[in-house]
């Protein structure tokens, strides 16, 4: 069975279709991305999937377990957890104890919260900086705290939406490393949606295409670049091809 | 160790902070702390009567300003309503005692549960329906206000002639029918603030602590990450109304009567209001200074007005007034921040 | 089940009191709408321009519906000086800020009245106070005919002064788009300025339409502004036609409540509609403006 099912999904707003029988699976240990022009629905099917709205239609199940329609403490508390396309860090309090906001998920005392929070950080980089104020944190790092959040209420699911938008190439290329490191020694299944097709091609075993609300195309990272529906949806902006991957073959 | 979670020898900007070790500067606060404390403890035995009554009352206003403050430091809403609960208290207490001969040992308990069913309802209500900022602030005063005229129309406790209770001899003291001299109840109420100090203090440093600031700093992050932000809402609205009822059975054997129009007046939830505000929205001992500063100021005024021959009504609110006016626009922190600083300790933001 | 010709009186009567009661709420609808300050002292102006006219007709003997203009262009300019100098700062601030900044305002006017003036109330006393127009089985209180009359005035001349004039519609601009305002390099804080000119003008009007109507005490405000406020929940925050039809309903039910019921349950339904709009429909019956 698949970690996540998808099936059948659909969302309007006002009328307005966002999203439309969209289906898919993420399989165990994963890293899919998801991926469409703008305006295709990429934030409202992380939205639907993470609790923040209810699917019009269709279902949503982690584990076999229906989370579609839970609201969203529910939807983290069953393993999923996401962080956010404009990042939220609770800017008054340190970074430290924004890991351990994260960490109270899934420890019963603020003394283990804390020993989990900082062993993120740690995971993160982030440790050199734990008790400043989260307000006080450039973007990148803004980014890893808001991973390194999630990441603190031990989820199976790691929902991350457009984490590297604005970073520098090498900033991206650390926070793959980071999220490479994280399925492989730590078995979680991460959903990404991405414009940044540096960090796609380098993480994605797994592509969706979204166009209008409907997927277009799935498969392979690397069947889907030449995929010519992919390719015409994208037609006038970068096509995916054009961007090669640091240090990993297209093949 | 420290709720803000500081690591040690990592490069804080902070003003400065406590070390571990005993400096010179730690063992004058610690000086400063036990005199003040000594103070405190010491002042109905040297103090007299009007003395102990005005420190009573910046007790009084310091205990409720920190329920109250619970609620919006945690929750983030202005109430402005918080009158309704101390009316609550108050007459639920009062009444009983004045029916049915019940102590007020027993009626705070009616007083906490009726206070925590009420608290409960609104913030449901407001939570789940979505009413937030000014729409809140104006349901919160709408309640006290139906419960003023409401009660006004309560013949049975008193309507709006007034409730009193058998006032007992001032010299012996009857705790069971909390009763006695001035210095009982500034006792009572130096405990309660002890009370109400200890408990946000335990409060920060646990779950709650962190789940009610992360609620506070965006309800939608921490949603995200698993808080239930309906019920740890309900939580603070709960134990703010339920700790102020406290102060309302206080007020009902303190002043020995009361009216609907006063008690439960939109006057009285801005008094609530002001200490919290002026000491310092969300801090631990922001109601204490606030309070502290608007009686010196006020009553002490009064008394310096008086003393010279002058009565005027209304000088003590206008200096509250004023206060509040100076506080917001030049210390929208409120005052204990600042005076952390110059005491050398951490201002402990809830 | 009291006669007819009584329920015909008071819906009359409770409609001609709420039409001042709309011109009063409309002034702080004004504000909110364009400034978005939510004015908490908004009973206390009214209160001292009820003071102001208490004043002027035991200093000259001028009845307050003469002393209306000029009450109107004095609370107008301290509007404007008050916004301009002093409330402006707070526009950006956060909305307790603003609304601890009016409370504190209002604290103050409120108790140096008190000072000034002692807790006994006040009145303003003409000869024709206690007359009636007759209309059919009608019986009208002339101060309450003249008051609405005034009422009627004022409103008709802001609305054409909205409608009309250069600077009304500048302001409305800023109320629909105070980013978009600036940018088009309207006079922002002046226009801020004559919006709570407005404000303080209109709501000094409907107190010198009201001041032979009630005591006048220094502990009025805190009432009236909580009127204000349900009536411009009731009718929409940021709606002038919302202000006034929520001053009728207000009005009526206030007068129904006191004939039927019992004459201190008035307020009872006020509030009471209060929280069943804030809960089920917080924008009013207008709708819009809300933050």
């Amino acid at each position: 069975m698949a970690l996540l099912e998808v099936e059948d999904v659909a969302k309007s707003f006002r009328g307005l279709r966002a999203i439309e029988r969209v289906s898919f699976d993420l399989e165990r240990h994963s890293i899919t991305a998801l991926i469409g022009p703008n305006g295709a629905g990429k934030t409202t099917l992380f939205n639907l999937i993470a609790g923040a709205f209810r699917p019009d239609r269709g279902h949503i199940r982690l584990n076999g377990r229906a989370i579609g329609g839970l609201p969203a403490h529910r939807v983290c508390a069953a393993g999923v957890a996401r962080t956010f396309q404009l990042v939220k860090p609770f800017a008054g309090l340190s970074v430290l104890d924004n890991a351990i906001v994260g960490a109270l998920r899934g420890e019963r005392t603020v003394a283990s919260a804390r020993v989990r929070a900082q062993a993120v950080l740690d995971r993160l980089g982030l440790a050199a900086k734990a008790s400043l104020p989260a307000s006080s944190l450039t973007l990148a790092d803004r980014r890893r705290l808001e991973v390194a959040r999630a990441l603190a209420t031990r989820p199976t699911l790691l929902l991350l939406d457009e984490m590297m938008a604005g970073l520098r190439p090498a900033e991206i290329d650390e926070l793959v490393g980071v999220l490479r490191d994280l399925q492989r020694q730590e078995g979680i299944t991460i959903l990404l949606t991405e414009h940044v097709m540096r960090a796609v091609m380098a993480l994605a075993g797994q592509i969706v295409v979204l166009h209008h609300g409907e997927v277009i195309a799935r498969g392979e990272a690397a069947s889907i670049v030449r995929n010519p529906a992919v390719l015409d949806c994208y037609l006038g902006e970068d096509a995916p091809i054009d961007e090669a991957p640091a240090g990993r073959d297209v093949t | 160790m420290s709720p803000e979670g500081s690591v040690e020898g990592s490069p804080v900007a902070a003003p400065a902070e406590a070390t571990t070790s005993r400096t010179p500067a730690d063992r004058r606060r610690l000086a400063l702390m036990a005199a003040v404390g000594a103070v405190v403890l010491a002042l109905p035995l040297f103090g007299g009567s009007y003395l102990v009554s005005v420190a009573t009352l910046a007790l009084y206003l310091a205990y409720v300003g920190q329920a109250w403050n619970l609620m919006m430091g945690f929750a983030g809403q202005l109430s402005l309503g918080h009158s309704l609960y101390v009316g609550l208290g108050a007459y639920a207490a009062a009444g009983l005692f004045s029916h049915f001969g019940v102590g007020p040992w027993a009626g705070v308990w009616l007083a906490v549960v009726l206070c925590g069913a009420v608290g409960a309802f609104i913030g449901w209500l407001a939570f789940r329906l979505k009413v937030s900022g000014v729409q809140l602030s104006l349901l919160t005063v709408a309640f006290a206000e139906l419960a003023r005229i409401g009660f006004d129309h309560l013949e049975w406790l008193g309507g709006p002639g007034g409730l009193f209770l058998r006032v007992g001899d001032r010299s012996h003291l009857d705790l069971l029918a909390f009763r006695g001299p001035p210095a009982l109840y500034y006792y009572a109420m130096l405990g309660l603030c002890a009370a109400a100090l200890g408990l946000c203090t335990l409060l920060l440093r646990r779950r709650a602590g962190y789940y009610w600031r992360a609620i506070r700093e965006d309800e939608v992050a921490a949603q995200a990450l698993g808080i239930d932000t309906l019920r740890w809402k309900l939580f603070a609205v709960v134990l703010s109304s339920t700790m102020t009822a406290v102060a309302g059975v206080f007020f009902a054997f303190y002043n020995n009567s009361l009216f609907p129009e006063q008690i439960f007046s939109f006057g009285r939830s801005i008094e609530i209001v002001l200490g919290p505000v002026i000491g310092g929205l969300g801090t631990l001992f922001g109601p204490v200074v606030g309070a502290v500063t608007l009686v010196v100021l006020g009553d002490g005024a009064t008394e310096v007005l008086t003393r010279a021959g002058i009565d005027v009504p209304g000088v003590r609110q206008a200096i509250h007034g004023v206060v509040l006016l100076i506080v917001t626009i030049y210390l929208p922190n409120g005052l204990w921040p600042p005076l952390a600083r110059v005491l050398g300790v951490r201002s402990g933001r809830l | 089940m009291p006669a007819l010709s009584h329920v015909a009186n008071a819906v009359v009567s409770g409609m001609l009191t709420g039409i001042v009661y709309g011109l009063m709420a409309l002034g702080l609808s004004a504000i909110f709408g364009v400034i978005r300050l939510v004015n908490f002292a908004h009973g206390e102006l009214m209160t001292l321009a009820m003071y102001a006219a208490v004043v002027v007709f035991q200093g000259f003997a001028l009845d307050p519906f003469l002393t209306i203009i000029g009450v109107a262009l004095a609370f107008g300019g301290l509007g404007y000086a008050l916004q301009r100098g002093f409330i402006n700062r707070f526009v950006h601030r956060a909305e307790h800020a603003q609304m601890l900044l009016m409370i504190s305002l209002a604290i103050i006017i409120g108790n140096v009245l008190l000072l000034g003036f002692g807790p006994d109330a006040r009145n303003v006393q003409t000869s024709y106070q206690l007359d009636s127009f007759e209309i059919g089985p009608l019986l009208l209180d002339k101060v309450r005919v003249f008051a609405a009359a005034a009422a009627i005035v004022t409103t008709g001349l802001l609305a054409a002064f909205f409608r009309f004039t250069l600077t009304g519609k500048a302001i409305r601009a800023c109320a629909d788009n105070p980013v978009g305002a600036r940018v088009a390099g309207l006079p922002v804080a002046h226009l801020y300025a004559v919006t709570f000119g407005i404000g303080a003008g209109s709501v000094a009007v409907a107190g010198c339409a009201m001041v032979q109507l009630i005591d006048v005490t220094p502990g009025l405000g805190p009432s009236y502004t909580l009127l204000a406020f349900i009536i411009v929940i009731v009718g929409g925050l940021g709606s002038m036609v919302g202000a006034l039809l929520g001053g009728l309903v207000i009005g009526v039910s206030e007068a129904l409540a006191g004939l039927l019921i019992a004459p201190s349950a008035k307020s009872m339904v006020s509030f009471g509609l209060l929280v069943l709009l804030l809960l089920a429909r917080p924008q009013g019956l207008m709708g819009g403006g809300r933050r």
